[in-house]
């Protein structure tokens, strides 16, 4: 049974309809991923999984419950979700453990002390029971955070960019740390980012969200690898579009030579791009007897491990890494090769 | 469920002690002025007396209670007030016999609405260092520019002024006072502010030589230690003496039309009637009583006699929205 | 829908809370509406204008006068260190506590023309008569306009410090950087950041300033306050008196307007790093000293001077000022301050927690609404204050007349009026304390709560309440003091033998025997010490 079913959901809020007919899965401890740009709708998705807004159509089923319709609707306290936040939201004018408790509503003083004490070592923070949030470092305030959120044993947990406020130098320990708790407690999580390095550290499966819609589901491998549209394409990772026409189900014809793909695909019509990522392209140079069209480095940059190359391929900027052991100068002229991979073909 | 409700209400509000005999005051005469004769009403009655005073507001609050009105009576400090209450008719006829007998007919009104307790004079206080005493003074001289910046008055629109201009109105016409006004502007020596005593005090002070004021104001001041400076330095002068007599205001009482104790009122109003309180106004307060034969207080008689203009307040009263129309229309406060 | 329903149950409170507060003012308002203009035609020929002028002139030299005051002030304690500020600091808002009647009687005392400094001055260069020389007349217009700012700057003061206290103080040395002296990083940095605070300091004094009746009436400025009160009480017109507050309520909008407007062009802050103590400009020398001239001159002129006449008076009038009904004054007094201070803390809790959580489109309404009140001076707010109670109250005698009851004077018989009075005028001030407080409080604290079972209404006892309590606090003194000190809806309004000290004071005031009242005054003073030292202590905190 699926944890989250959100079907045909859409919401509008004065005259912006900010979910256009959004469907998400959740499945049984899994973490989904919601990752899109600013003003793509996530926190507004999330707030309405948590029933903190009305959404005018569509239905949202939690752990197979209905909790909302257009004839139905289970408030927030009732739907037994797990929050996290960008700024943590610790009530400030509790212990740490007070904030833990906060929502062990139908126990006894043994039991939540007990639970709270279980959950403070599940986020190593034992001994800080008594302290106040603002004595805490970010980190520490987000493990409290956790620990709160799924002291009450919630059947899904929504994580609104609670990475953003870290220190970067313990911003990935963190999610790492933060992933294997919520396994340990076998809890499923939707968690909204626009980091796409956050959502590949932290996520089993990548729902990228354009324009109030999920745009495309799955493993960041799969995404990352095959995009069904050009704008989940882009967001995953730079690249630059050729005009290519299908030779064959696995053979393309473009203006810098053939490209093979690693894989076949069937094709409606014969014309449309590519999508090439700057991994996936060959510098090579003019005269080391390969023919080819030629371009011009416009510049280098060093980056600690080798050079990246800025060049226009298709009147489209983009930076390229050498091969190992290759070197070329500002405004060398050179070939470019692109390797054989399983390609993203866009028909027109 | 309603007298859970009245008892809520009940807990929050502070309502006076239903006492068995009890007579509510609505005062504009202050508190000090009254209380004397109160306190006595209430060690021969045993009627308690409750007081609320305000300076000014009285008559609106209570035509707005109409006729859950606590007030049982109004005192009020000036006549066109009386008559504000009669017009609107907030008032009940007031018949006694005592009353009748104690108040000369000039000061009771013919349909019974209302009766003046005290009598006093608008009197024009002039220095006695630097004019000495005019008794051939007129209310008309004081528009005449040889006086230029040399008057103090309150607020044109005090009662007590308006009263004298009405009555200006009354045998002028409206033409001839505005005139008269504009002339008496043109001499104040300053904007018209504070009170009457504060005029005699910026006579003392050199600050002008005529003050309008009313008459029992000089006896308080001569009782105040401080103020009894203010009052040796001046004269006092009763105008018009040579024409029509001096300008006379009143004040006076009514029984609401609503009274919840219009007896005990009756009876608080024939009190003030009497001797003994008229006693009290005369020699206390230094005012004129109504009632004949009563003794004035020995500060008060050395003023003398004096001729009164005996236009019926009535007619007086009437010009009272005119002059304040005046006033605006110069002027006169700004 | 389940939550829509819950939700209507705060909706209705906050709109019947708005509703009725602002009850008054649309009473008032129809009433202006009504025919029979005749008497407002006449004003309106000859001294409406004249009055209109007064009061714009009284309103815009309280502001300058206050600026010139409250902003060097606000300046010199937030960012300089001089000898006495940390004193200086508390010691300016003192002011506050004093009504303008009090401060105004005691400076007319001491400069007219026989009072000891014109006796001082004639004395020593041996004038006899008016005539000889010329000295101010305090009991003008631009006297009132003195003693008013006098006793208004520590609003401005107080936000003008607050602000520049959350605006960093880096940007202040980023200007020294590029070459700005103090004075010129004072002009185009301080100042123009803390634009919206200043301007809403003035919208409060503005109104403040117009309500000011016993001041004005005193020094026989003509305003409109005053005309609404000669109006109402002399021409015997509710409906000109009524068309009068109308033309009050269309500048305070208009000046109201000034003021959002003015503040719609500023982003809004966050709270950066506050003031480090170490970074401020250290003042030394003439610079100090002047400094520290400046704090005293303000202080002496606005406080030391009024109290220790105050206190000379109830020394040497003791015996005939000290009355055994001091203590049913001060009673008096007290208890109704304390009743509209808990009950508008609580109704604004309400409303502004409802508009935290409305879904609707217009939840800022209510809140708006019942802040209306606050613009209407006392002398209006009493008129206004009656109109409607009195309806209710016949309403209600009407329909219990089939069972022989009544509840006669029930409503305004009693001191409930007063207490719905100061309710509707000071319930803005609570809002607003209220308001910023709760805006202080991230939303995710709600969500979180929600999330974790708990309702609206145990969200709002269990995280916002102890959250709110310095905010809850801070207005609660500060409807308190204004309580103690208001004067003329008191007197309007009140029951039978009710008299509080404000009253008692301005008995004798109007009749030029403040000595007699001096220990009443002395202990409004006082009383109002005690929230200016909380409001100044939590202010700090927060800094």
């Amino acid at each position: 049974m699926s944890s989250l079913i959100l079907q045909g959901v859409s919401y509008h809020y004065s005259a912006t309809q900010v979910l256009h007919n959004l469907d998400l899965t959740v499945g049984k401890d899994e973490i989904v991923c919601l990752l899109g740009a600013s003003g793509c709708g996530k926190t507004t998705t999330l707030k309405a999984i948590a029933g903190l807004i009305e959404t005018n159509q569509g239905s949202i089923f939690i752990d197979g419950k209905l909790v909302s319709d257009e004839q139905s609707f289970v408030s927030p306290e009732h739907r037994n979700i797990g929050m996290m936040f960008q700024d943590y939201a610790l009530f400030p004018h509790l212990t740490v453990a007070d904030n833990i408790a906060f929502g062990l509503n139908k126990t006894n003083k043994e039991q939540k002390r007990a639970r709270v004490d279980e959950m403070l070592k599940l986020v190593h923070l034992t001994g800080c029971a008594k302290r106040f949030p603002h004595q805490l470092s970010g980190g520490q305030q987000q493990r409290v955070a956790i620990a709160r959120a799924l002291a009450y044993k919630p059947s899904l947990l929504l994580l609104d960019e609670p990475f953003s406020n870290i220190d970067t130098q313990v911003r990935f320990e963190l999610i790492a740390d933060i992933r294997r708790i919520i396994k340990t407690q076998q809890v499923s999580a939707v968690f909204v980012t626009h980091s796409k390095e956050e959502a590949f550290a932290f996520s089993d499966t990548l729902a990228i969200m354009h324009r109030g819609k999920i745009a495309q589901q799955g493993s960041p491998e799969a995404l990352f690898a095959m995009p069904k549209s050009k704008e989940v394409a882009e967001f995953l990772g730079q690249g630059i579009y050729l005009d290519a026409q299908a030779l064959t189900a696995t053979e393309y014809n473009t203006a810098f030579g053939v490209v093979k793909s690693q894989v076949a695909h069937t094709h409606k019509t014969k014309n449309g791009q590519l999508y090439i990522r700057p991994h996936q392209i060959e510098l090579a140079c003019k005269n080391c007897d390969e023919n080819g069209q030629a371009i011009t480095i416009l510049s280098r940059r060093f980056i600690g491990s080798a050079y990246v190359y800025s060049v226009v391929i298709a009147e489209q900027e983009i930076e390229v890494a050498a091969q190992y052991g290759q070197s070329f100068e500002k405004n060398e002229q050179v070939i470019i090769k692109i390797k054989p991979h399983t390609v993203n073909f866009f028909e027109s | 469920m309603k007298k859970a409700l009245a008892l809520c209400l009940g807990l929050v509000t502070s309502m006076p002690a239903l006492a068995s005999d009890v007579v509510n005051i609505y005062s504009f005469r202050q508190p000090f002025l009254i209380q004397p004769i109160l306190d006595d009403f209430t060690k021969q009655t045993g009627i308690k007396t409750n007081v609320v005073f305000a300076k000014k507001g009285l008559i609106e609050r209570v035509k707005r209670e109409g006729k859950h009105s606590k007030a049982d009576l109004v005192l009020t400090s000036n006549f066109s007030a009386l008559i504000q209450l009669e017009d609107l008719k907030l008032t009940q006829t007031i018949k006694s016999d005592r009353i009748n007998t104690n108040v000369p007919a000039a000061f009771r009104d013919g349909d019974g609405q209302w009766v003046a307790l005290t009598k006093r004079v608008r009197n024009v206080y002039s220095s006695k260092e630097r004019l000495g005493a005019l008794p051939e003074l007129t209310y008309e001289d004081l528009a005449d520019p040889k006086y230029q910046g040399q008057i103090c008055t309150r607020s044109g629109k005090h009662p007590y002024n308006l009263g004298l201009v009405a009555s200006m109105i009354a045998h002028h016409g409206e033409e001839n006072t505005k005139s008269w006004l504009e002339g008496v502007k043109a001499n104040l020596a300053r904007k018209p502010q504070g009170n009457d005593r504060a005029q005699v005090k910026a006579v003392k002070e050199g600050l002008c030589n005529l003050a309008l004021g009313n008459s029992y104001y000089l006896g308080k001041m001569l009782e105040d230690d401080v103020q009894k400076a203010w009052a040796e330095s001046v004269s006092i002068n009763f105008p018009n003496q040579t024409n029509r007599g001096s300008h006379i205001n009143v004040s006076g009482a009514v029984i609401t039309k609503y009274a919840k104790n219009p007896k005990n009122a009756l009876k608080l109003i024939e009190y003030m009637t009497d001797n003994k309180a008229q006693n009290v106004y005369a020699s206390v307060n230094m005012e004129y009583p109504v009632k004949l034969g009563v003794e004035l207080s020995s500060l008060v008689a050395s003023w003398g006699s004096f001729k009164e203009d005996s236009l019926p307040l009535d007619e007086i009263s009437k010009y009272r929205p005119l002059a304040l129309k005046l006033i605006d229309e110069v002027k006169f406060d700004l | 829908m389940n939550s829509q329903f819950k939700l209507s149950k705060w909706q209705l409170f906050a709109w019947a809370t708005g509703l009725i507060l602002s009850a008054p003012l649309f009473f008032l308002l129809l009433e202006s509406l009504q025919g029979d203009s005749e008497v407002f035609s006449h004003l309106w020929d000859t001294v409406l204008w004249d009055y209109i002028l007064n009061t714009v002139l009284l309103v815009v030299g309280v502001s300058v006068l206050s600026c010139v005051i409250a902003l060097p002030l606000g300046w010199l304690t937030a960012y300089c260190h001089f000898p006495g500020k940390k004193q200086f600091e508390w010691a300016l808002m003192l002011p506050l506590a004093m009504p303008t009647y009090i401060i105004a009687y005691v400076y007319t005392d001491l400069l007219d023309y026989a009072g000891p400094v014109q006796i001082a001055l004639r004395e020593w260069f041996g004038w006899q008569s008016p005539n000889d020389y010329w000295f101010f007349d305090i009991r003008t217009l631009p006297g009132a306009i003195v003693m008013i700012a006098l006793v208004l700057y520590p609003y401005l003061f107080l936000i003008f410090k607050t602000a520049l206290r959350e605006q960093s103080f880096k940007l202040v040395q980023a200007s020294q950087l590029m070459g700005l002296s103090p004075w010129q990083s004072f002009f185009r940095v301080s100042l123009v950041l803390s634009r919206g605070a200043i301007v809403a300091a003035l919208a409060l004094i503005s109104m403040e300033t117009m309500a000011d009746f016993a001041t004005v009436s005193y020094f026989a400025v003509s305003t409109l306050t005053t005309a609404v009160y000669d109006t109402w009480f002399g021409y015997y017109s509710l409906t000109a008196a009524a068309k009068i507050s109308g033309v009050m309520l269309l500048l305070l909008f208009l000046a109201l307007m000034a003021e959002r407007f003015s503040r719609r062009k500023q982003a809004v802050f966050e709270r950066q790093s506050g003031v480090n103590s170490e970074s401020l400009y250290i003042l030394k020398g003439k610079s100090a000293w002047l400094a520290t001239l400046f704090c005293s001159a303000i202080l002496i002129l606005a406080f030391i001077i009024p109290i220790t006449v105050l206190l000379s008076y109830a020394i040497t009038y003791f015996d005939k000022a000290w009355n055994a009904a001091f203590f049913s004054y001060a009673w008096q007094s007290l208890k109704v301050a304390a009743i509209v201070s808990v009950a508008t803390i609580v109704l604004s809790i309400f409303v502004v927690f409802y508009q935290r959580v409305a879904k609707q489109t217009y939840p800022l309404i209510p809140g708006r609404l019942a802040s209306t009140g606050y613009a209407l001076p006392g002398t209006v707010l009493a008129i206004a204050v009656l109109l409607p109670l009195t309806l209710v109250e016949n309403s209600i005698n009407t329909a219990l007349e089939p069972y022989n009851l009544d509840i006669g004077l029930l409503l305004t018989g009693s001191i409930l009026t007063i207490i719905l009075a100061y309710v509707v005028r000071f319930y803005a001030i609570a809002h607003g304390a209220i308001e910023s407080s709760f805006v202080r409080i991230s939303p995710s604290l709600d969500m979180a709560s929600q999330s974790m079972g708990k309702s609206l209404g145990q969200t709002l006892r269990l995280v916002h309440l102890p959250l709110l309590r310095r905010g809850l606090l801070t207005a609660a003194l500060l409807v308190f003091i204004e309580c103690m000190k208001e004067l003329p809806a008191a007197l309007l309004l009140r029951p039978f033998n009710f008299e509080s000290l404000a009253t008692h004071v301005f008995q004798y005031v109007s009749d030029e025997q403040l000595e007699l009242a001096s220990i009443s005054a002395l202990f409004i003073v006082i009383v109002g010490f005690i929230p200016l030292y909380f409001i100044n202590r939590s202010m700090e905190q927060r800094s």
